[in-house]
């Protein structure tokens, strides 16, 4: 990799004045709006290289994310955004990848990729800004819309089983799963910096609001609504009588527990494993073992011992 | 008659040589099943004669089916130009009934049935060939001994046909011990014995039936032989042309191609995934193309179907990506081991919205390395998606060919990371579209956006009307230009007179030797194998200006308007009446004396003899 050559001058620190690009085109009162917020905040905590920042996504409202974020990115097609984002992480692991989607994207027509990207483990992030209805289409049934909700597509009341995201990505074996809220800025943003931080393969959901479509979905979890919005107190390991009661994200099958909890359930970091080696380093790994066989060689000696063998 | 290369026999010379006679070149068709090591007979023999510096080529049908059911493997293996695997054999093995009645048709009129009398009757009123009879099962059983049972049987076969056409014994033998050398010392031990066995079979057994190929002395300064098959030759291509990352999906007859780059890249530093499926193996090639670094994927027709909606996307955002299809029959599942050519249409337009693109076809095993030099040199200088269109006789097929000059060819590309000046656009109007891959720093401080949506010279999101059409000019006359870089290949034959032969993909090697005898009736014919399908060679229309008549040759069907995919677009490009097609689509290749036999017919011809060797070259020895 070719690098500028001379010292660079030391940088300012990432703000949101330089991470701000193109106005974001949602509708007022959108959720994603706190999202977007709360993930400049998260990369002004990182300061990352801002050369050094991609952020990719799908088709969606929520999916126009990269062009309101100013960093390298782009816009793919409907549902393929993680398998993509694959290749930019494992071929280039110098760089720190984000990826933003809704539930249409993430759960029903990327719903394979989500399964085997998580069975994978790259390193990479994904946003999953779930607002449980089809907006950018005008208010279709979503994978995630409750039994009952009245769309264009199922004007009596859907009657699909939704599926249960925490649930589904426990089950994949993703490596990081946490579950956040758009009216909850700090919480958001604490969720999406363990994420990045994360080694593999992090996925936080956020509840974000289509105010258009499927106004009051969430409400159930917001206070100044009459909602309650209850966080996961993770264990601290310190002996206290209260701890017993606390969740460990590496159990597995406490996760999965909390995952089936009825709706509105908790938010907070579901599951977290950090002993699996990511693909990234896997790969690394395999590229090491077999260039210390070649004896390092040259690619010219390399192929040319190849085609001696084909004489 | 002295031996060029005389061989030792195994055992102290337990064989002794008959009356050999001498053969130009020789077609030996194997008949077994899939479970048979028929293929490694195939491949041993073209290796050898690959390293005695003759001709091969060979044919190849797998079976679908996981093990068992039919196979065949014909090689043909002589001096002078063998342009195909030989329209029928000199040479049938035989292991089963199922093998003899199946492929007896394939032998011509005094040719050699060689068969396994453990297993097969042949019919005693057949005087037309000669028939041998050798108990190739339990002879191996005996050779080998132990618990193997009949395995070794093919190389058993091996050494027979060694005796039979007097073959370099010691090469033949080191190919054994490199093929079998990683394994066990007792499975060399157990091949070593079969072929030993086999090739001290007597010469009375064999009915005299002893052979020698001529031999030719290679041409002091000349390169290496190789011997490969085309999907092998592919992928090496690839590597060449500094292709260092890729993901696909497995599909026939695909597969083999991956399977070598997931081997072989890591030793390069780069890395081959296996995804979930094809959507996501086209994506993930196209993130690392995007990350600077030029990917393969690939597939066969199914598979190229559902990449078609990325295929778009990267035609939009422009980047670069090569996109392999090795063709089979189709549609759907169709016919998943045999041989067609009806992607093409699929390979140029296959996708939604105006999405031009490269699209290549290489016409040898050869040329399937220097078409992937290809490809990747104008993904690169175009930043565009480029469709290599092989197929599958190509991709199993074996032939001998110049070890190429790597020295010469070898392609080191690293990703451009260098800062992007103020006033960077990716996609500009006036020229080039040129990306900035993710860790360029951006010195004006605006960080390019890629984007499937119609997009300005920046590559923000634009719906503005004439904007679109700009753009869809700007990718339009992109791929227009193209066409200027070609080293285009000549025409073959003659350049100018009755008949224009037009071919693409495999076809090559069989419309190549059916030039000749359509030459020899008297008729003036040229031959041209088109590897640049789109955008077609600028200079297309003058080369068919010098024919009264134009066939094009194409194993796909005429479709509701009479003509063949690639003739379809030729007559919309030139409207040119002279075109027509000649299309089959039985899942074969083409034969020589097919070729001849259509085009006579096509253009009303009676004098024309279809077989160039009226009897047998084993009767004419």
């Amino acid at each position: 990799m070719s690098a500028p050559a001379v010292s660079a001058p030391p940088r300012p620190p990432l703000t949101k004045k330089v991470l701000a690009a193109d106005h974001p085109t949602w509708c007022p009162g959108c959720g994603d709006f706190a999202v977007l917020a709360s993930f400049y905040k998260v990369l002004e905590k990182l300061n990352y290289p801002q050369e050094k920042i991609v952020t990719f996504a799908g088709i969606g409202c929520s999916s126009r994310f990269p062009y309101f974020v100013n960093s390298h990115g782009g816009h793919y097609i409907h549902g393929r955004a993680l398998p993509f984002a694959v290749g930019i992480s494992l071929g280039r692991d110098d760089l720190h990848v984000f990826v933003f989607g809704g539930d249409g994207d993430g759960f029903s027509i990327g719903g394979n990729h989500l399964v085997h990207t998580a069975r994978k483990n790259p390193r990479l992030t994904y946003v999953i800004m779930d607002n449980s209805v089809y907006g950018l289409t005008k208010k279709q049934t979503s994978p995630t819309s409750p039994l009952g909700f009245k769309s264009k597509t199922d004007p009596w009341g859907s009657f699909d089983q939704p599926i249960n995201p925490m649930r589904t990505l426990i089950n994949s074996g993703a490596t990081f799963v946490a579950r956040s809220h758009a009216t909850q800025v700090n919480h958001m943003v604490e969720m999406m910096l363990r994420a990045a931080q994360h080694d593999g393969f992090s996925v936080v959901e956020i509840l974000s609001e289509c105010v258009e479509f499927f106004e009051g979905a969430f409400d159930a979890s917001i206070p100044r609504k009459g909602g309650k919005f209850q966080t996961i107190e993770l264990k601290q390991h310190d002996g206290s009588p209260e701890d017993a009661a606390r969740h460990d994200p590496t159990d597995e099958l406490a996760a999965f527990q909390l995952a089936l909890e009825p709706w509105p359930g908790k938010f907070g970091v579901y599951y977290e494993n950090k002993t699996r080696p990511t693909k990234n380093a896997l790969e690394q790994k395999l590229i090491a073992n077999t260039r210390e066989k070649t004896k390092n060689a040259s690619d010219l000696e390399l192929l040319q011992k190849t085609f001696a063998r084909m004489r | 008659m002295v031996s060029l290369n005389p061989s030792e026999t195994p055992g102290g010379g337990a064989a002794k040589p008959g009356p050999h006679r001498t053969l130009n070149d020789v077609v030996i068709r194997l008949a077994g099943n899939s479970q048979d090591g028929i293929q490694a007979i195939g491949g041993f023999l073209a290796r050898l004669a690959g390293r005695s510096a003759q001709e091969v080529m060979t044919y190849m049908t797998i079976p679908s089916t996981i093990s068992g059911g039919p196979s065949i493997f014909q090689v043909r293996m002589g001096t002078g130009d063998i342009q195909s695997s030989g329209d029928r054999a000199d040479v049938l093995v035989a292991f089963y009934q199922h093998s003899y009645e199946s492929h007896r048709s394939a032998l011509r009129p005094g040719g050699v049935l060689l068969y396994d009398s453990d297993h097969v009757q042949p019919n005693p009123d057949d005087k037309e060939v000669t028939a041998v009879g050798v108990p190739m099962t339990s002879a191996t059983v005996e050779a080998v001994g132990g618990s193997s049972k009949e395995k070794g049987k093919n190389i058993y076969v091996l050494g027979l046909l060694a005796r039979m056409f007097d073959l370099d014994v010691a090469k033949l033998t080191a190919l054994i011990k490199e093929r079998f050398g990683g394994k066990n010392e007792d499975i060399v031990r157990n091949a070593l014995l079969a072929f030993d066995a086999g090739h001290a079979y007597p010469a009375e057994g064999l009915r005299d039936c002893l052979y020698r190929l001529d031999r030719r002395t290679p041409s002091p300064g000349a390169r290496p032989q190789i011997t490969t098959d085309g999907n092998t030759a592919l992928a090496y291509g690839l590597i060449a042309a500094g292709v260092r990352y890729g993901a696909g999906y497995p599909i026939t007859p695909w597969s083999s191609i991956m399977e070598t780059l997931r081997v072989e890249l890591p030793k390069y530093g780069g890395l081959f995934v296996q995804c979930e499926d094809e959507i996501a193996a086209v994506s993930t090639a196209l993130g690392f193309s995007y990350g600077g670094n030029l990917a393969v994927t690939g597939s066969s027709g199914p598979g190229l179907s559902l990449k078609a909606e990325a295929l778009g996307w990267a035609v939009m955002a422009e980047i670069p990506l090569i996109v392999v299809n090795v063709q089979r029959g189709g549609p759907s599942t169709g016919l998943p081991t045999n041989i067609e050519q009806s992607d093409l249409m699929q390979a140029i337009y296959g996708s939604h919205g105006d999405a031009p693109r490269v699209v290549l076809a290489p016409r040898t095993v050869e040329d399937c390395f220097y078409t992937a030099l290809e490809a990747a040199r104008l993904a690169r200088e175009f930043s565009t998606p480029v469709i290599i269109l092989t197929d599958q006789a190509l991709a199993t097929r074996i032939e001998a060919f110049d070890e190429p000059d790597l020295e010469r060819l070898m392609v080191t590309v690293k990703a451009d990371l260098s800062p992007r000046p103020i006033g960077f656009k990716p996609y500009p109007l006036s020229g080039p579209t040129r990306h900035a891959p993710p860790g360029s720093v951006m010195e004006d401080g605006k960080y390019p956006t890629v984007t499937g949506l119609e997009h300005d010279e920046l590559g923000h999101p634009s719906a503005n009307p004439a904007l679109h059409a700009q753009m869809t000019v700007k990718r339009r006359e992109k791929i227009k230009a193209v066409a200027a870089t070609y080293k285009a290949p000549p025409v073959f034959g003659d350049q100018s007179g009755d008949l224009l032969l037009l071919g693409w993909g495999c076809t090559f090697g069989p419309i190549h030797e059916a030039v000749g005898r359509l030459q020899a009736s008297g008729l003036k014919v040229g031959h041209l194998q088109i590897r640049h399908i789109h955008p077609l060679r600028s200079d297309l229309e003058q080369i068919m200006a010098h024919y009264k008549h134009i066939r094009v040759i194409e194993i796909n069907d005429e479709g509701l308007y009479g003509y063949g995919q690639l003739t379809t677009l030729l007559r919309a490009r030139y409207c040119n009446p002279a075109i027509q097609s000649i299309t089959k689509t039985d899942g074969l290749t083409f034969r020589v004396s097919e070729i001849v036999e259509l085009v006579a017919k096509n253009l009303g011809i009676t004098s024309i003899k279809t077989g160039a060797r009226a009897h047998s070259v084993l009767a004419d020895a």
